[in-house]
């Protein structure tokens, strides 16, 4: 078991002709994806390797049954690339892009509202179930199979180190996922909290958050009421200045809120284990899982 | 992205917010004929910088005479002015705005803003005008009122009129709030604002509403698209590496330690800051890389944490992902050949083509400290300053 994507999982690249989707989609198929349609408009008809490139979602649902998408598209044409696979039927978008402008997303998230989909991201490595699908651009090596771990995270990078930690510590993953690291983003926290718990597969979660916003607080208090499973948690930026961008679009300390030291108090009442050494996180979890 | 009030106040002119009669001037003496082409007095002398508080450092002044006027503009540009969010360094000021003085009867206070938790503009207002409004949140958070607005929908009159009836403004003012909150709320949106805020906002004797402050704040993800914004940026107003850093597309923070460090990935980068202070020495700055980065953004990072003379050790942390272990270690060692590097240095590598990096950073002949992981890295360099 494993949420959101599986062995079943029919992906769409949208923007699988460009250097990245291109780079990427041939991971995906190499780990074993089942990667059924590319989307470039314009070249449909033509082939990425094996797969079938087709003018629209739409018919890339239609023709290939994607249920499944992948983004790849630059800023200035992905807040429309999220809604032409929303239109289309998918079930999950996953959203790689990084900067795409705030007001796109705000308007997106809107119309997502009336739309029976899930985005991931943006401005996120993707989801992977190891061993069954990978829709995304994390580096699938560092993954062990099988569970039971499911892992959630703002951050790229990060997640690998964290991922890493865990599969040289012998504990497998159920399923990985980037919310990513802008203000506004699609699934959250929470999501996958309720997903993870869900999942009979999945027997603890690490979740890794960030200075910026309130997300890692809302999760404290959904782990404190409504999760039975135990919680493993890192948040980055302690030393991180307010008022400063760190990086990420969402990552920023403002009129003091959102600082690291808070998300750590909430987490810590809510009876989640946090971490505070990153080079340790492995090590907790062998203890606390 | 920030701009000046000036800049914020042209823009509100633009789309017809009422702003008090002003002029920017760079010197003394184009302050003291701006002042008199004003006509009237007093008049406002206020030094034009980014950080806000500047009243507080002595940055705004009240001159009654065009002599005033130009003695206010001669003490205040060029002074560092040093206020509650320059921190202790200050900044310079480069000009100052000159302003018609208003008879003021109310000051309020009304902001727009993008809310990540609820993905609407945010309108809040408050009769507690001319205050931090973040004290007012925390001591009398009844004082502010909070109108959302879907970005969908759009602004209506009901949105307007609930702020209004909020601040409690009179009847004869109604109508225009409403054209002005419905004026700042089309900034916001087509000039991809993340903050318009209008701190005091007051109510004159005569009964105009008249923005006697402006400030805007940009969605920096956005300026591809609003060239005239873009060009608003003032360079003078950052920290020169941080410049210098953007023009290679680095993410670069000048922090206070000793500690320079290289990351892939912005979580990470800070997650290496908090593992460098827990092991007892202090990041001198925030550098992440990105997932692509190429040999030559790895030499040009390199350079950066170099010219903070601050730095007495550098730890370099990268999980190779999209950026191979390979490309990074190409670039360290070319950097090393082309820049002086004249601290000790700590490398942690792990993920794709590790084992070719370590091999090139081996056969480099460069000294290098390897690390086994992140702790280990952490402490390697704390011990190093």
């Amino acid at each position: 078991m494993s949420i959101f994507v599986d062995a079943d999982t029919r992906v769409v690249v949208q923007g699988i002709t460009g250097k990245e989707g291109q780079f990427h989609a041939r991971q995906c198929v190499e780990y074993g994806t089942n990667v059924v349609a590319g989307v470039t408009p314009g070249k449909g008809g033509q082939k990425m390797d094996e797969v079938p490139v087709f003018n629209s979602v739409a018919a890339a649902v239609d023709k290939a049954g994607a249920n499944c998408s992948l983004i790849f598209v630059p800023p200035p044409f992905a807040a429309d690339a999220i809604m032409e696979a929303a239109d289309a039927g998918v079930d999950v978008i996953v959203t790689i892009t990084e900067g795409i402008p705030v007001l796109d997303m705000m308007r997106v998230k809107h119309y997502l509202k009336s739309k029976p989909c899930r985005l991931i991201g943006p401005n996120c490595p993707g989801i992977i179930t190891p061993g069954a699908a990978k829709v995304g651009i994390m580096p699938a090596p560092i993954h062990k199979a099988g569970g039971p771990i499911g892992v959630v995270s703002r951050s790229g990078t990060l997640t690998y180190e964290v991922v890493y930690q865990l599969t040289a510590q012998g504990i497998g993953q159920t399923t990985c996922i980037g919310i990513g690291g802008d203000p506004v983003n699609g699934t959250n926290f929470i999501d996958c909290l309720e997903a993870f718990e869900a999942d009979p597969e999945t027997k603890g979660v690490v979740m890794v958050g960030e200075i910026g916003g309130s997300a890692e607080e809302q999760a404290a208090q959904f782990v404190k009421e409504r999760m039975s499973k135990p919680v493993v948690s890192f948040i980055a930026g302690m030393t991180a200045p307010p008022g400063r961008r760190m990086g990420h679009a969402g990552a920023i300390i403002s009129g003091g809120t959102g600082t690291a030291q808070g998300k750590v108090e909430a987490l810590k009442a809510a009876g989640v284990h946090v971490c505070e050494n990153l080079g340790r996180i492995g090590e907790l979890c062998a203890k606390v899982f | 992205m920030k701009i000046h009030e000036y800049q914020a106040k042209q823009l509100f002119s633009q789309y017809e917010i009422p702003i008090p009669r002003g002029a920017v001037a760079n010197s003394p003496d184009a302050a003291k004929s701006e002042a008199e082409t004003l006509g009237a007095f007093p008049v406002a002398v206020k030094a034009q910088i980014h950080a806000g508080g500047r009243g507080k450092g002595g940055g705004v002044k009240i001159a009654k005479d065009p002599a005033e006027v130009e003695k206010y503009a001669g003490d205040i540009i060029g002074m560092n002015l040093v206020t509650p969010q320059t921190g202790a360094e200050g900044q310079p000021v480069k000009r100052v705005l000159i302003e018609s003085g208003l008879e003021i009867e109310k000051e309020l206070y009304l902001s727009l803003m993008t809310d990540r938790e609820s993905a609407e503009v945010l309108i809040m207002a408050s009769e507690a005008g001319g205050m931090d409004i973040e004290t007012v949140a925390a001591e009398t958070p009844e004082k502010i009122i909070k109108v959302y607005v879907n970005p969908l929908s759009g602004i209506y009159p009901y949105h307007c009129r609930q702020a209004a009836f909020g601040l409690n403004l009179g009847k004869d003012l109604l109508k225009p709030f409403s054209r002005m909150l419905t004026r700042l709320y089309k900034l916001l949106m087509e000039k991809d604002a993340s903050l318009v805020e209008i701190n005091p906002l007051v109510i004159t004797k005569d009964q105009e509403l008249i923005a006697l402050d402006a400030k805007i704040n940009f969605d920096d993800n956005a300026l591809y698209r609003q060239k005239d914004v873009a060009e608003m940026r003032d360079l003078d107003e950052e920290d020169p590496l941080d410049v210098e850093a953007s023009k290679y597309n680095l993410n670069y923070i000048n922090l206070d330690g000793t500690v320079g460090n290289m990351v892939n990935g912005a979580g990470l980068a800070m997650a290496v800051m908090d593992t460098i202070k827990l092991a007892g020495a202090e990041p001198a700055n925030f550098l992440d890389v990105g997932g692509g980065a190429t040999a030559e953004m790895i030499e040009n990072g390199f350079r950066i944490i170099l010219s903070d003379r601050k730095v007495k050790a550098i730890l370099i942390n990268i999980f190779g992902g999209i950026l191979r272990c390979d490309v990074l270690a190409e670039g360290v060692v070319k950097a090393a050949k082309n820049t002086r590097i004249d601290v000790p240095l700590v490398v942690r590598m792990e993920g794709t083509n590790v084992e070719e990096g370590r091999q090139i950073l081996a056969e480099s002949g460069l000294e290098i400290q390897t690390a086994r992981d992140l702790a280990d890295a952490g402490e390697k360099v704390a011990a190093l300053v």
